[in-house]
């Protein structure tokens, strides 16, 4: 029997795959890394790219946009993003951020949220009577 | 027969407002069960980066992360986490209360508070409530993605890093079945390590690309933005959930209300045909 090693991708909104596999390839930020049974500990940045997984059998090719790889001697796990990542795009979005605080905070007669609840009602309302109506003639 | 129109009106009315409830309870409950599933999808992440973070925190000595490092409280951050939509029952306003009572915790203590919100009741609630606000998103719907929440984690974390803040919070709903929801305070900043890995206790370290430092700062970032993600999700489920129960017992209240006016609506009824009975037989005593 052929070694193996345990391999989970994970990303934050959910579990992509999980199984034995003889090799992993996957992209490093300093070059790409073929990761075989028995690897030392590592823990490496990922680029934007493949994770190809070698099951003895068949290749399986996921695709990630960057991440995090963890790898112990049996085990092998790929931290995916599921968003694209850079620094001034995550600065960015910090200060979409903080702009919606501040018109918030701006605008304190906020009822928004209420007459557009009402609003809701009424439409369901509406729709109910639609099908009752429906209903009837049929 | 006139007798009764008011109330017959009244009972349609009310009548259609069961129908709404009852539709918005049959919704809840079919979100409930899609969101409970993003709950459980988003858990194997969280788990995996809390073990390489423990890893990380037994075998490298010479460099420590300042986000596992605990120092000197003189200001805290919080994000408060809530739900875009009213509705839902008590489970903002328990939120709320039970954010409020450790704000004043803090105050006693002379610890600076810095806020954020993550949905619209909170937003609105913080604007109402005073205080400083660094940063709000709202509308993120049923399916929030981590990308939504980067922004609001961000001011946080810069904050946190520029020393603005020594302790870092989320307040959240947790979802614990679904009659109950707990809201909870977590603290996410510093990182708390003491569950050790048993297996790990000799003398290891990893292999760093491109260096430990670099590897580190992705790596606690993505943790507490997952953990802050968890919170969303969990906050969504117990939305749900409070709103399908809260939509039940008004669908309930509703049905009671009809049969309150069918009761009386018959009642009255009968009255009148007896009053009129009794006036032909008294007219007809007349004759």
């Amino acid at each position: 029997m052929s070694m193996t090693i345990h391999v989970d991708i994970v990303s934050a909104e959910a579990s992509i795959y999980g199984g034995l596999a003889e090799m992993v390839f996957a992209p490093g930020e300093l070059g790409e890394l073929g990761i075989a049974p028995r690897h030392a500990p590592l823990v490496t940045r990922l680029k934007p790219g493949e994770v190809r997984v070698n099951t003895g059998k068949e290749e399986l090719d996921f695709f990630i946009s960057g991440g995090i790889l963890e790898v112990q001697p049996h085990l092998v796990t790929v931290l995916a993003d599921t968003a694209i990542r850079a620094d001034d795009l995550d600065e960015a979005k910090a200060l979409a951020a903080k702009k919606q605080a501040e018109d918030a905070l701006a605008d304190k007669t906020s009822d928004i949220d209420f007459a557009k609840a009402q609003a809701e009602l009424a439409e369901a309302a509406a729709q109910l009577q639609a099908i009752s109506r429906l209903r009837k003639t049929r | 027969m006139a007798v009764g129109k008011e109330i017959k009106t009244k009972i349609a009315s009310v009548q259609s407002t069961q129908k709404i409830t009852r539709a918005m309870e049959m919704v809840a409950a079919s979100k409930m069960r899609k969101t409970q599933e993003r709950v459980l999808a988003a858990r194997p992440y969280a788990k995996k980066m809390g073990q390489v973070i423990r890893h990380l925190a037994q075998a490298r000595t010479e460099y420590k992360h300042t986000y596992l490092l605990d120092r000197e409280c003189k200001r805290v951050g919080v994000i408060l986490i809530s739900s875009d939509r009213g509705l839902c029952g008590g489970l903002n306003s328990n939120l709320f209360r039970k954010f409020v009572s450790q704000l004043k915790e803090w105050d006693e203590q002379g610890i600076d508070v810095a806020m954020a919100s993550i949905g619209s009741k909170g937003e609105g609630f913080l604007s109402r409530l005073g205080g400083e606000v660094l940063s709000s998103v709202t509308h993120l719907g049923e399916t929030p993605s981590i990308e939504d929440i980067i922004g609001v984690v961000k001011t946080m974390l810069n904050e946190y890093d520029e020393g603005k803040i020594d302790r870092f919070y989320i307040a959240h709903n947790d979802y614990v079945n679904t009659m109950t929801q707990s809201p909870e305070i977590t603290q996410l900043l510093p990182v708390y390590t003491e569950e050790l890995d048993d297996q790990l206790t000799h003398h290891w370290d990893y292999i760093y690309e491109p260096d430990a430092k670099e590897v580190l700062d992705q790596l606690l970032n993505r943790y507490i933005e997952s953990l802050v993600y968890q919170g969303v999700l969990e906050n969504n489920a117990c939305e749900q959930a409070a709103r399908m129960v809260a939509m039940k017992s008004a669908s309930d209240n509703a049905g009671t209300l009809i049969d309150e006016l069918q009761l009386v609506y018959n009642k009255a009824r009968q009255a009148a045909i007896t009053q009129e009975l009794s006036e032909i037989v008294a007219g007809a005593a007349a004759v």
